[in-house]
């Protein structure tokens, strides 16, 4: 969000409410989302899975962006919200909308229990834990084949239509409208977070951790609290991908999909709220237009691109402009 | 005779060999200020650490009037007015001032766990933070980001965060360190501001900020408490001149 | 099930201790100077491939490529840390995880265009094929090369640390680095040349490997997840924690595969996730 330059007499009331107004970019930004209906009708499976990754996104901007908790583990949560969709509607309930409820209640449980021990550590401890939860979901999915189908992936995936009229096909069309509310409805609810008391709470978390508890605020408490809230994101990120794809692959759980969505977050500006929205779709545009390069080489520029982007960029694009459009401002007229 | 406002009995702490904290025993009533004051790694930082908790000791008791709160986690202390500031500016970089001492407040009035309300809406805790800023002369500058703030300013808001959490003892950790010169009346100000209802013990080695707000104080060396008192005894007491404040040979 | 278990016990050691070359090095330089090195992988990876390289391409005997291979780890972090490293030493855990995982991803990228996909051969010399038999144990003869060759340098890093003026100067900068500084330490340069002897070891620790695990270009982010694991559970900037965590895990995967194979990786993920919790600052680690 970029900083408000309040006129002379301005209140602190006015100051505040400054900040988080709808600018008209953010406006613009949505509207543009509809763009795809009308000029890339027939990329509209794309887009749909474009606007699930920005979803991810978005869930992880939560805790690493806001509250600087640094998670090389967080697919766990898509995972686990796209195999619960799935496999509840292998045996017999194929409902979207209720499936989505109850991946984000799956995913949001597993997030409160692993809460207690996220919130417990930092640095480097934090991070291996983070990573060792995931790969060990990873590995507890390929397991048990019974119940996930192991590395062949999920059979018999069974999304019933959409307020039993919209079905799921493979032009999208339903695919790509559902997933943009969804999207929309979640970012509202992360907008409003983030611009409450406990928003602000966050933010203070991961500027400075020790000042925290030394104004009497419950650290734990609130990482717990974001934890659960992000994991249930997650969750329903995931099962929107099982029902828009009618698939679920041990991919979902990877460390591959960790990896990409941190990236997604960085290139796009963590702690701005858009910025993994902006990431997820300049990747996923990029990686469809070169789908014909060789995957590793794919990954060759990524790494160059996270190089570049820490060394020269470390704030990503949205931090980029922001940085261009203040000191733009500080010119004298 | 009523309890004092904080009270240590036989506080101990070591680090392997290095003991830096030794069978500190001292009570602070109601009201005073008290300095706190001796050489380099006297263990005075370490003394306040273990008041508020960050360091748990080996030994001894910390009471907050009635009640003991030796093994209470830090943020709970706070909450029970037992509040400090820190040495080296702890504060929220990015952060402006007003959001910063708004969210203390809004910790203190339970109010940080609202996710689904905005801001903006909660105007009693906001006209509180701004009221905070405004009588530590901070008002006209709270909307900029704590790292644009002049490093005096930054000292007073270090004592703004803790005034948001409405304390009852108020431990200040060198307030005058790194001030410029220009700087300090502000602080000075901020200082005598404080209410009569805030007990306040100070770390200084600015002897002029000692002597001039401290009504007792207590000399620290080696992790032991060598002599407290009024702050004329302290100065004629020839331990104190040899430890700390060097022989006058001039006057 | 005496014969297996030993069997299972010893080959697990000797993993251990292929284990403990690759992540003492980076151990120690995390715990001087805090700097998440995700890429200490990518320096062992690159020492194999010089070892292939040589031996295939140039005929050199096998053990003429280790000290080869001790360099080439070296050289790349130097070139790395001055390029790059050495910026970001007071940046974020994220950045430097970041930037690292960035370097990781070229090097594999880079691996396979140079080298292909396919896992690369090694041909022992034969003095290191076959095994000895004792007590009705069959011991591999690499195998006990490589157990050799960790005690080996475990004593040289103890005694360099213990007696040594260089060793002195690292153990104060992990110790309180500040007050180092303040002593007139040159920590910038003893961190340098830490840096580049861990990397060294990483580099030598994969040429050692091709012939235990193979080597292939994945093989930077396969056995990163082991090295930090090791390190985590270990403890920061400490020998003996990078040892006696090396060798629980490598022991603690035979017996694992060996054992209960349907459970795969999850009992270590299981194991480490457990001591982390116990144990946030790793076993023998302080902080």
């Amino acid at each position: 969000m970029t900083a408000a330059t309040p006129t002379a007499g301005a209140g602190p009331h006015s100051y505040l409410q400054e900040r988080i107004r709808w600018r008209w970019i953010e406006i613009a930004f949505w509207l543009a989302t509809l763009a795809p209906f009308f000029l890339f009708p027939l990329y509209l499976q794309l887009a749909s899975q474009i606007a699930i990754t920005a979803l991810f996104a978005l869930s992880l901007d939560l805790i690493l962006g806001y509250a600087g908790i640094v998670s090389l583990g967080h697919a766990a949560f898509f995972g686990l919200g796209a195999y619960t969709a799935g496999i509840i509607s292998k045996y017999g309930w194929g409902e979207p909308l209720s499936l989505l409820v109850i991946a984000a209640a799956v995913a949001g449980l597993v997030g409160y229990a692993m809460s207690f021990i996220i919130a417990r550590f930092r640095h480097l401890a934090l991070i291996m834990i983070t990573l060792g939860l995931g790969l060990l979901l990873h590995e507890a999915a390929n397991s048990a084949h019974w119940l996930t189908g192991g590395a062949d992936g999920l059979q018999g995936v069974r999304i019933w239509p959409l307020l039993e009229t919209f079905k799921f096909d493979l032009y999208g069309r339903t695919a790509y409208t559902y997933s943009l509310i969804v999207l929309f409805l979640a970012f509202l609810v992360a907008r409003r977070l983030i611009h409450s008391p406990f928003g602000l709470s966050l933010r203070g978390i991961r500027e400075n951790p020790v000042r925290m508890p030394a104004i009497g605020a419950p650290s734990r408490a609130h990482i717990r609290k974001i934890y659960t809230i992000s994991a249930a994101m997650a969750g329903v990120a995931g099962a929107l991908l099982a029902e828009t794809t009618a698939t679920v692959s041990l991919e979902v759980l990877s460390f591959q999909r960790s990896a990409d969505v941190l990236v997604i977050l960085i290139l796009g500006g963590a702690g701005r709220l858009y910025g993994g929205l902006l990431g997820a779709i300049i990747y996923m545009v990029a990686r469809d237009l070169f789908s014909g390069v060789n995957p590793q080489y794919w990954y060759f520029w990524i790494g160059l691109l996270l190089v570049a982007v820490v060394m020269l960029l470390p704030n990503g694009i949205l931090g980029g402009l922001a940085k261009l459009a203040s000191s733009w401002r500080r010119k004298p007229s | 005779m009523t309890a004092p406002v904080l009270a240590t009995r036989a506080l101990a702490k070591r680090f392997g060999s290095l003991i830096v904290a030794a069978d500190i025993n001292f009570a602070l009533p109601q009201g005073v200020r008290y300095a706190l004051i001796g050489p380099n790694g006297a263990g005075k930082t370490t003394l306040i650490n273990l008041m508020t908790g960050m360091l748990r000791p080996d030994g001894g008791q910390i009471f907050l009037g009635e009640q003991e709160i030796t093994s209470l986690r830090p943020a709970e202390r706070v909450r029970r007015g037992l509040v400090r500031t820190f040495q080296i500016n702890t504060l929220f970089p990015h952060l402006s001032a007003l959001e910063a001492v708004t969210l203390a407040v809004c910790e203190r009035r339970g109010d940080a766990g609202t996710w689904w309300r905005r801001l903006p809406g909660y105007r009693d805790a906001v006209d509180e933070a701004y009221g905070i800023l405004s009588s530590l002369n901070l008002g006209h500058d709270c909307y900029r980001v704590t790292r644009e703030l002049a490093y005096g300013q930054q000292r007073l808001l270090e004592i703004a965060l803790a005034l948001a959490t409405r304390p009852k003892v108020l431990l200040l950790d060198e307030p005058a360190a790194g001030v410029p010169r220009d700087e300090s009346p502000a602080l000075f100000a901020a200082i005598s501001g404080l209410s009569e209802d805030i007990t306040v013990l100070f770390i200084e080695h600015d002897m002029s900020i000692v002597f001039r707000f401290a009504t007792r104080i207590i000399v620290m060396v080696g992790g032991r408490v060598l002599v407290e008192g009024a702050p004329d005894e302290i100065a004629a007491d020839p331990r104190v001149r040899e430890v700390y404040l060097g022989q006058k040979r001039h006057g | 099930m005496i014969g297996p278990f030993a069997g299972v016990l010893f080959d697990g050691f000797a993993y251990g201790m292929l284990l403990f070359i690759l992540s003492v090095g980076l151990s120690v330089t995390l715990g001087m100077m805090n700097f998440i090195n995700l890429a200490h992988c990518s320096f062992a990876m690159l020492g194999g491939y010089v070892t292939v390289t040589l031996m295939d391409r140039l005929g050199w005997p096998f053990f003429a490529t280790l000290p080869v291979a001790f360099l080439a780890g070296a050289a790349a972090s130097v070139v790395l840390e001055r390029a790059l490293f050495r910026r970001l030493y007071r940046a974020s855990d994220l950045d430097q995880c970041l930037l690292t995982i960035g370097i990781v991803f070229m090097s594999v990228a880079g691996a396979a265009y140079v080298w292909g996909t396919v896992q690369q051969p090694v041909q022992l010399p034969g003095y290191l094929q076959g095994s000895v038999t004792f007590a009705g144990i069959s011991f591999a003869v690499y195998r006990l090369f490589l157990i050799g060759a960790a005690l080996a340098i475990t004593i040289i890093l103890v005694a360099g640390l213990e007696w040594t003026r260089f060793g002195a100067q690292v153990r104060a900068a992990v110790d309180n680095q500040r007050m180092a500084r303040g002593l007139g330490i040159n920590v910038d340069g003893a961190f340098a040349v830490t840096f580049a002897l861990g990397s060294g070891l990483a580099g030598l620790g994969g040429a050692l490997a091709i012939a235990i695990v193979g080597l292939d270009p994945a093989f930077a982010f396969t056995y990163l997840v082991y090295v930090l694991i090791v390190v985590s559970v270990g403890g920061l900037a400490s020998i003996g924690g990078s040892f006696a965590a090396a060798a629980l895990l490598g022991i603690s995967d035979m017996a694992g595969k060996y054992y209960v194979p349907e459970l795969g990786a999850f009992l270590i993920y299981l194991v480490m996730v457990g001591l982390l919790m116990w144990r946030p600052a790793g076993l023998f680690g302080r902080r």
